[in-house]
């Protein structure tokens, strides 16, 4: 029998010094603990978190905001009359004016509502446009995204795993697709779907998605050639896994991260391209709230700016700030995220 | 004399590649009876482990491909079964354990959620029944805790450990046979010994047909009845293990054997080891395989391929030298 080595070990207490676990990484576990302090280390991600959350509340309180008009569909902007010349900040609400909410007249001192960001060709409210468009930003942006992912790592998938002539065929048609100017095919086949489905988000979404998930499947399809030679992945198999659940279950959550990451900074692009194409026109009918419809409206008064500057610069800047938003924190994600870039600053 | 549990005959496997078509396995043929322990043994890339994937139907294809042969498991023939059929003998009727275990388990996975897998898959049962049966299962192979050790990941484990939970894995639907591919190269010598050791319990405990793949001939002279030595794609030598030993019969075995490191060695000495370097097996040979290396070559080793034939009713060779003389047989 041997007996356990005895003796004081208080004097180690001070030569070696513990790491102290604080009652959030105790209570978020370690992983979760690394990514939430991870989010918050750097100014830049910082912004990028305060950014996005401010939009999202946003989103969320539209109605408490600026609640719609009487009977009015929600997502279209309301008409100040039919004037064409913008009218500036502060200027009187005549026609089709919201119900004024609770934080109005707390903030602003007045009764009644103003154009609180002026109005653009058409009497079309801004204010109500930006704010009304933080949805339709983060929907289009979500869907098009969450769409757009699935469809290319489905597609590489399938074509990493079951390789050969297949992988070879599917890959050249990724290639060609890669080929197109990816904003001017979207722009041509919105434009060619348009008139068949009539006008609203879908053409244009359905064209940015059908431009957009190569990336996905040519990243995933690199990851996942990697994975299914493990030898784990031989394990699995050797105990009569099925294919399909072998590539869902055994391979893709050890592939798929790289991805999500990419997926993450695409976002703020996604929405950009769609306020791209809306403000060429394409899509939603006239007057839908949606920046780059709002953005459109200033089309016939670029050159007379110094007047009507409200009517580039509110919109525009919100939608920088979203992009930037989402730029900012599809950065700190990957930093965190992604074990090739652990320990880099 | 039992029923053939195992029979492959004229197993041919080959692989394209940019150099050419490399003929991995030529012509393998071997019996299993039920119950019985077969060691393979061989050097690296003489065609062991992927003679055992082909039958298995596992050799990726491409670029492998198996070109000739039959595996006769139960008289059905594994390959020409379905895709579906196949899946159901792996696993459940064909077990088979991997060389390093720190990379044979899901990293991303739960040891619990690995080995309810082929629980579920082939017994049918339900999400309770499999935990219940993974932790029994943790239990037999020595891990103690099992119920705590099933929500832990691979990374948590240690080498032994993990090979440990890899046989658990491949006896987790009491298969027929257990394939062991070199199960205890990438472990320490205590822990191998503790993982032979545990084989040999499970064998004796659920009676099951093994065969164990390995090049180190200590191992089989402790575990197997009969012993499969292979060269180039070829089995070059084949034997019960007591015969193996007492009358080697092959220049490899005698090479391979001769470079086992001896307890008994007083002299400080060089291990001896088998010059040159196992062939590539870009083209069928039409000489012995090993003739480039074997102090006993003749004029007609580089002329034909020796075929397996018996010297003595359990004892096949391939070799057209007497090693005890030096002569033709």
């Amino acid at each position: 029998m041997t007996t356990a080595p005895s003796g004081d070990n208080s004097l180690l207490k001070d030569t070696i010094s513990m790491r102290k676990i604080g009652w959030l990484e105790r209570f978020l576990g370690p992983e979760n603990y690394r990514i939430t302090v991870g989010l918050l280390k750097t100014p830049a991600s910082i912004l990028g978190l305060v950014l996005i959350i401010f939009f999202v509340l946003i989103a969320i309180f539209a109605p408490l905001i600026i609640p719609p008009v009487d009977g009015a569909d929600p997502y279209t902007i309301p008409r100040d009359g039919f004037i064409s010349d913008p009218q500036p900040v502060g200027s009187a609400w005549k026609k089709n004016v919201p119900p004024v909410p609770f934080w109005y007249k707390a903030v602003t001192g007045k009764d009644a509502w103003v154009h609180v960001m002026g109005t653009s060709e058409g009497q079309y409210d801004i204010f109500y446009g930006v704010v009304w468009g933080t949805r339709t930003a983060f929907y289009t942006g979500l869907m098009v995204t969450i769409a757009t992912l699935l469809m290319g790592v489905i597609y590489g998938a399938v074509s990493a795993y079951y390789g050969g002539w297949l992988d070879n065929v599917m890959m050249r048609i990724v290639d060609i697709l890669l080929i197109l100017p990816g904003i001017l095919a979207a722009l041509i086949l919105a434009a060619v779907l348009t008139p068949k489905i009539g006008k609203s988000l879908i053409p244009t979404m359905t064209a940015l998605i059908a431009f957009g998930w190569m990336s996905y499947s040519r990243i995933i399809r690199g990851d996942i050639l990697s994975v299914k030679e493990r030898d784990y992945i031989m394990a699995a198999r050797v105990i009569g896994v099925k294919d399909s659940r072998i590539l869902f279950r055994h391979i893709l959550p050890n592939a798929i991260f790289p991805t999500l990451v990419l997926a993450s900074l695409a976002i703020g692009d996604v929405v950009l391209s769609f306020a791209a194409l809306s403000f060429l026109g394409i899509g939603t009918q006239v007057g839908y709230a949606d920046w780059g419809q709002v953005l459109s409206f200033a089309r016939n008064w670029i050159t007379s700016l110094n007047t009507y500057w409200y009517i580039v610069v509110f919109p525009g800047i919100t939608l920088i700030l979203f992009v930037m938003g989402w730029n900012l924190l599809g950065d700190a994600l990957r930093d965190v995220l992604d074990p090739r870039m652990r320990g880099r600053s | 004399m039992p029923e053939l549990l195992l029979e492959v005959q004229g197993l041919e496997t080959q692989f394209r590649t940019p150099e050419g078509v490399v003929h991995a396995v030529n012509g393998v043929s071997f019996g299993l009876k039920e119950g019985e322990t077969l060691g393979v043994v061989g050097e690296s890339g003489c065609g062991k482990s992927v003679t055992m994937l082909s039958f298995l139907r596992l050799i990726p294809n491409p670029p492998g491909k198996v070109t000739a042969g039959k595996a006769l498991y139960r008289g059905q023939d594994l390959l020409k079964m379905t895709d579906e059929e196949i899946r159901h003998v792996r696993g459940a009727q064909i077990g088979m354990i991997f060389q390093d275990p720190m990379t044979s388990l899901n990293p991303v996975m739960t040891i619990g959620k690995q080995l309810m897998e082929p629980l579920q898959l082939h017994l049918g049962m339900n999400k309770q029944q499999a935990a219940v049966r993974s932790a029994e299962l943790l239990e037999m192979v020595g891990i103690s805790d099992a119920k705590q050790h099933l929500n832990d990941y691979p990374h948590q484990f240690s080498g032994g450990m993990r090979q440990r939970v890899m046989i658990a894995m491949a006896l987790s639907c009491n298969p027929q046979i257990l394939i062991a591919d070199e199960p205890t190269t990438a472990l320490d010598v205590t822990i191998q010994a503790q993982i032979v050791e545990l084989v040999k319990r499970l064998r004796d405990e659920l009676g099951m047909t093994i065969i164990w793949i390995t090049h180190d001939l200590g191992i089989v002279a402790g575990l197997a009845q009969r012993v499969i030595v292979m060269y180039g794609g070829f089995i070059v030598e084949e034997a019960p293990v007591k015969e193996l030993y007492a009358n080697i019969s092959h220049p490899y075995t005698v090479g391979l054997i001769g470079s086992l490191p001896r307890v008994d060695e007083t002299v400080r000495q060089r291990l001896f080891s088998i010059e040159g370097m196992p062939p590539v097996l870009l083209n069928k040979p039409t000489a012995c395989p090993f003739a480039p290396r074997c102090k006993w070559v003749m004029e007609r080793c580089w002329k034909e391929n020796p075929p397996l034939e018996n010297i003595s009713e359990e004892h096949r060779i391939a070799c057209f030298v007497d090693v005890k003389t030096g002569k033709a047989r």
